[in-house]
């Protein structure tokens, strides 16, 4: 079953984003844990040429890392474009964006190239069929590191073969409140996949959204892996958190729709919020809005699950907020947003 | 002559001259074959140097990446892989770190890269420099490294422009 939500994104009742990713180097140039400044310069500029030439989308915008501030470096990372690793690494490194944001080819983050496609709700095969093609165009002009027995090679052994690893990110508040998500990190576990938090490796979870991604890359094809994922894993995912809503609505309906009026009166109402209780809160209405007792809809969420972090409040705010100005800021703009609704 | 290595007498002798320094090597008929060598009189003397050279030196131990100069230890410290190359020195050892990494899968069935890609311009002059910087580093002339540098920056942005210039000359599309 294959539920349009709201604005004609699929199922993204349970699902924020899917994404599909590809890790390449490329060949006679060491890994960058083993490169010196010239050589990770030279990966950098062999990169940016080709990313610039090739029509990988209809805008493609290129970003210097080390030439962009810290608050612009947040902002990317806010926005999924780039990994905090990506961010925070002292090589020379960069960053390709499509302009409408879906796809993204961080240049020396692990791997010499990162190509990743990411779009809102369910949509991963999407996401691929656009992997596959950029890879292809990517693949004319640049001489990938390959290996007969292992395919293509990366820096860490988890990303050879294939090198390539989807994600969906779901949105898990009624599995949390049935104390239900044990069973799903064992599910996950035994199928080989990894569970994360909002902003990937070593993150926390915040408002009950997870990262699930595959964790093998090797003896399966592309279409293997990338069926497994469309076909079993994002279903049984939405329908364990489904039915999980559905066992709340009946048997706890007005404990359930109290604690969704509650988040909302506080967000419509408080003068100062921290991100995490923003992202709870948040979390708490988003189930609200899929279920349909708020009337807000769901992508407005997901923007704000953005827009209250750090960079975000700052670049819109023109200034450096101070740390009382962060939380009275966002609650601002969390109250400006909802009333529109 | 005693073989280097122990008390027998030595089989294989060679003197080489590298970077201006002499070594001489000496070997017993066992150690010569431990070192991956064969006996004298089946093969030139030459190889036999060659092979000792590498079955010894610690470059060529088959301990260290002889592309980027990692040690298996190192790897298997940080999980992380050196170069290419590294996939080739360390085969067997590696190929249990990765079964083990993708829960025992050991080879690739997937997609292939379905062309050779011949560099670019830009790419043979930026290695060309890549090199020529390397050694004036190890020669220590490190006046001429830094113009090596210089150049090897500003090659993106020439390139960049030589291209411009030739899809100007064709009038454009
Ligand atoms: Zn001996
Ligand atoms: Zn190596």
């Amino acid at each position: 079953m294959n539920i349009d939500g709201d604005n004609g994104i699929p199922d993204n009742d349970v699902v924020l984003t899917t994404r599909s990713r590809l890790a390449r180097n490329l060949a006679d140039h060491p890994f960058l844990n083993r490169a010196s400044d010239m050589q990770s310069a030279l990966v950098m500029q062999t990169a940016q040429r080709v990313l610039l030439d090739a029509p990988l989308s209809e805008k493609t915008l290129w970003m210097d890392l080390d030439e962009l501030t810290p608050l612009d470096r947040s902002l990317l990372v806010e926005r999924h474009l780039i990994s905090r690793h990506h961010s925070e690494s002292s090589l020379h490194r960069g960053v390709a964006i499509s302009s409408d944001e879906h796809m993204s080819i961080m240049v020396n983050e692990e791997d010499h190239l990162r190509i990743q496609v990411i779009q809102r709700g369910s949509r991963l095969d999407e996401t691929f069929e656009q992997l596959m093609r950029i890879d292809a165009l990517l693949e004319q002009q640049l001489d990938y590191a390959f290996h007969d027995q292992w395919g293509y090679l990366s820096v860490c052994p988890t990303n050879v073969g294939t090198g390539i690893r989807f994600s969906v990110m779901v949105h898990l508040p009624a599995l949390r409140i049935t104390n239900e998500l044990a069973k799903v990190q064992r599910a996950a576990k035994e199928l080989h996949l990894v569970v994360r938090g909002y902003y990937g490796e070593g993150s926390e979870s915040t408002g009950q959204i997870y990262q699930v991604s595959n964790q093998v890359t090797l003896g399966r094809t592309e279409e293997e892996i990338q069926e497994e994922f469309s076909k079993s894993i994002i279903p049984a995912l939405i329908d364990y958190e489904r039915s999980a809503r559905n066992v709340l609505m009946k048997k706890n309906s007005m404990l359930l729709d109290d604690r969704i009026q509650r988040a909302y009166s506080v967000l419509c109402s408080a003068r100062l919020l921290k991100v995490d209780e923003a992202m709870k809160l948040l979390s708490r209405v988003r189930l609200g809005a899929s279920l349909g007792h708020v009337d807000c809809s769901i992508q407005t969420i997901d923007e704000l699950l953005v827009q209250v972090q750090p960079a975000h409040l700052n670049q819109q705010a023109q200034s450096t907020l101070s740390d009382n100005d962060e939380l009275e800021y966002r609650a601002l703009i969390v109250r400006n947003t909802l009333s529109q609704q | 002559m005693k073989c280097d290595l122990c008390n027998k007498p030595a089989v294989v002798h060679e003197v080489s001259i590298n970077n201006g320094k002499k070594k001489e090597v000496h070997l017993c008929l066992e150690h010569a074959q431990a070192a991956g060598v064969a006996i004298p009189g089946q093969q030139p003397i030459n190889k036999l140097l060659t092979k000792f050279v590498i079955g010894q030196s610690p470059k060529s131990t088959g301990k260290e990446c002889p592309d980027c100069g990692i040690t298996f230890a190192q790897i298997k410290r940080s999980n992380l892989i050196g170069c290419p190359g590294c996939y080739n020195a360390f085969r067997d050892s590696l190929g249990s770190l990765i079964e083990q990494a993708q829960y025992g899968a050991s080879s690739h069935i997937g997609r292939v890269p379905n062309r050779k890609h011949t560099p670019s311009q830009f790419e043979l002059r930026a290695k060309k420099l890549m090199n020529e910087l390397d050694a004036a580093v190890t020669a220590e002339q490190y006046e001429r490294a830094a113009i090596l540098r210089d150049r090897l920056n500003k090659l993106s942005t020439e390139v960049q422009a030589d291209e411009d210039e030739v899809q100007g000359g064709d009038g454009g599309s």
